[in-house]
């Protein structure tokens, strides 16, 4: 396994921390009626989702999908306007046309992400083949879930990048539930990993709650399709510990066993990270406090600069559907 | 001036584009080998990687084009026959139509997705879809529908420099009709409908190969002194009102004629607009002739008079004219 150098793990604790300090408090939001539509948190999942984003390179591609607030974070994206997006505010990413499943942030090379499971998956291979054929040295790296896995998108796009040898890392964030459906109820197989082989591609299983694993895993695969050799399928096993999404849908179904939640939280991945740090040298007790009130005053910050933010213009919501208008077109 | 057929002028667009431009680059089923006539020699020429043969995957390789313009390529997707666009309708209408304004315009979409429409030649229910009509319904795309090689490579050229999608319907009845392509390179602009010809007892508004049997029921129908301008709109999205609007308050009639079909169609739309902008103009009620609501049968038998002929279109005119 390949060892980030110090600041590189450190960096990667600062994500984790900010994904899950950005998550809580996008549900403090929620909870008091903040935020228009649902949100889908990946609490419990920081690792997979840092681990694989740092494992690129900043000008490389990422696609995520609708659980995806920390994608954009891993990738190295701003809060403060992720944030304003959420809240449908002007300075958001996206202006205020998007929200929750839909933070993208062209600048960082998050490439959008998607509400339809499964559908950001050829995108992603169309992103790395255009990279490809522009011959500048980059890959894509796509998020889905186990539920997208069994979408004939995930099929498609295993083939084609295959096919093609792409440079293409798909990156299975299996959290075990699609919304409440497990994922050993709908598929006879227990792991997505296993599907590599129809395609003739390498398919790896990687623990999902140690950032470390992933990252190695991330940049072998990506070092492997930059070097013409193909796309590579990474199942991290993780968890969420929130629901599906938020609001009162799920207050009285009974999925999940308890235990399972309480067996994940007892591997959560921030702790397991600054455990790691603190017996590597890398970071003491002092250091990991300074870091988490950083972040925290990084997060109050973000969400000062999205509740102050203004409301957009309601003449937006009439612009912006062509990229080339056509004169004399109101529509346009 | 030299002729092609409609087929070869959508070759040459796509040649040329691909000569100008090194991001333009097409993929789809069968594309190497010029089974459909409109990709000849661009495989030779530009190489498998820039003429690219997809497995059966529609919505897979329609998301790998929006992937692709997404980072900076002009993909041209050529999905053969019109009917196989129901596979790729979520990458079609979820992510190529919202791209752009979901993003808030940190991205676009620059993609062709070209599709032909095969009907009235025995293909049945699944291979006869005259579908543009769906798509209008869905705010993002523009839409062209040539009736003209002259038109179709212009539109096309234009279409491959758009930074919108676009899908380019090209009616099978129109392949191997001939006429005059300049072979330099010239665009034809969207929005803006043509007179394909000046009358002023009836506007005939007519859709794709309809623009031919428009014309020659006006021929037809001058011989009984009756004087007919036809419009071509060329795209549905944007649609040139203005000309149809323009001609109606001239001739105080509209007939329209579509092959597709009848309900929530492309002539109700365009009825409709001359309904709200041009009533006061009217000296008649005013007239579709589309398909039926029905699916599209095999026996030609069964199929024969399911599209508007000019026949018809005498009719219907000769009934609005009298009326």
């Amino acid at each position: 396994m390949s060892t980030p150098d110090p600041a590189t793990q450190l960096e990667m604790y600062r994500r984790m921390l900010r994904i899950r300090r950005f998550d809580e408090t996008v549900k403090t939001l929620f909870d008091r009626g903040r935020i228009p539509g649902s949100v889908h948190l990946s609490i419990g999942q920081e690792a997979e989702v840092v681990g694989a984003c740092m494992a690129l390179a900043g000008d490389d591609y990422m696609v995520g999908n609708h659980r995806s607030h920390g994608h954009p974070i891993g990738k190295g994206a701003a809060m403060g306007p992720l944030l304003a997006e959420i809240l449908g505010k002007a300075t958001g990413v996206n202006g205020g046309k998007g929200g929750s499943m839909h933070l993208a942030d062209f600048s960082v090379g998050s490439l959008g992400e998607s509400s339809i499971v499964g559908s950001g998956l050829p995108v992603a291979v169309g992103a790395a083949l255009g990279a490809r054929m522009q011959g500048n040295g980059r890959v894509c790296l796509c998020f889905f879930g186990d539920g997208a896995s069994n979408e004939g998108y995930f099929h498609e796009a295993l083939n084609m990048a295959s096919a093609w040898q792409v440079p293409v890392v798909f990156l299975c964030e299996n959290n075990s539930y699609g919304v409440t459906t497990a994922f050993s109820r709908v598929s006879r197989v227990p792991d997505v990993a296993t599907r590599a082989v129809a395609y003739g591609i390498p398919g790896e299983i990687v623990d999902g709650q140690d950032a470390r694993v992933v990252y190695a895993a991330v940049q072998n695969a990506a070092q492997r399709a930059r070097d013409g050799a193909g796309p590579t399928l990474i199942e991290a096993k993780t968890y969420r510990y929130p629901h599906h999404s938020e609001g009162p849908l799920y207050n009285n179904i009974t999925y999940r066993d308890p235990a399972e939640l309480a067996a994940w939280q007892a591997r959560d991945p921030l702790p397991l990270f600054a455990g790691h740090l603190a017996e590597a040298g890398i970071a003491d007790a002092a250091l990991l406090a300074d870091i988490e009130q950083a972040i925290s005053a990084e997060v109050a910050s973000a969400l000062e600069f999205a509740e102050q933010s203004p409301w957009p213009d309601p003449a937006e919501a009439h612009r912006g559907l062509y990229r080339t208008p056509i004169a004399g077109f109101d529509h346009a | 001036m030299r002729e092609l057929t409609f087929l070869e002028a959508i070759r040459e667009a796509q040649e040329q584009e691909m000569a100008r431009d090194e991001r333009v680059f097409i993929l789809g089923e069968d594309v190497s080998f010029n089974v459909y006539g409109s990709t000849g020699g661009l495989a030779e020429r530009f190489g498998l990687d820039r003429v690219r043969d997809t497995p059966i995957s529609e919505s897979g390789f329609t998301g790998v084009a929006i992937g692709a313009a997404l980072v900076g390529m002009r993909p041209i997707v050529d999905f053969t026959i019109a009917s196989f666009m129901y596979l790729a309708m979520d990458q079609l209408v979820s992510i190529a139509a919202k791209t752009a304004y979901m993003y808030g315009g940190q991205a676009h979409v620059p993609a062709v997705f070209r599709a032909a429409l095969f009907y009235n030649g025995g293909l049945a229910a699944q291979h006869s879809d005259r579908n543009y009509a769906m798509f209008m319904q869905v705010p993002g795309l523009k839409i062209a529908v040539p009736s003209t090689p002259h038109d179709a490579k212009g539109l096309l050229k234009s279409a491959i420099r758009d930074d919108d999608p676009v899908l380019m319907f090209e009616d099978g009845a129109l392949w191997g009709s001939r006429g005059e392509v300049p072979e330099d390179d010239y665009l034809i602009p969207f929005g803006q409908a043509a007179v394909r010809r000046e009358g002023s007892d009836l506007t005939i508004v007519a859709i794709g190969s309809r623009v031919r049997e428009a014309l020659a029921a006006a021929d037809t129908l001058a011989k009984q002194g009756i004087s007919v301008e036809v419009i071509d709109p060329r795209t549905l999205v944007p649609l040139g009102r203005a000309t149809i609007l323009a001609s109606v308050a001239k001739t105080g009639r509209a007939l329209v004629v579509d092959v597709g079909h009848r309900s929530c169609g492309v002539a109700g739309e365009i009825l409709a607009t001359i309904a709200e902008d041009g009533f006061w103009s009217l000296r008649a009620p005013l007239k579709r002739l589309t398909a039926p609501d029905m699916q599209i049968p095999f026996s030609p038998a069964l199929e024969k008079g399911f599209y508007p002929d000019t026949a018809q279109i005498v009719d219907a005119a000769l009934a609005l004219v009298q009326d």
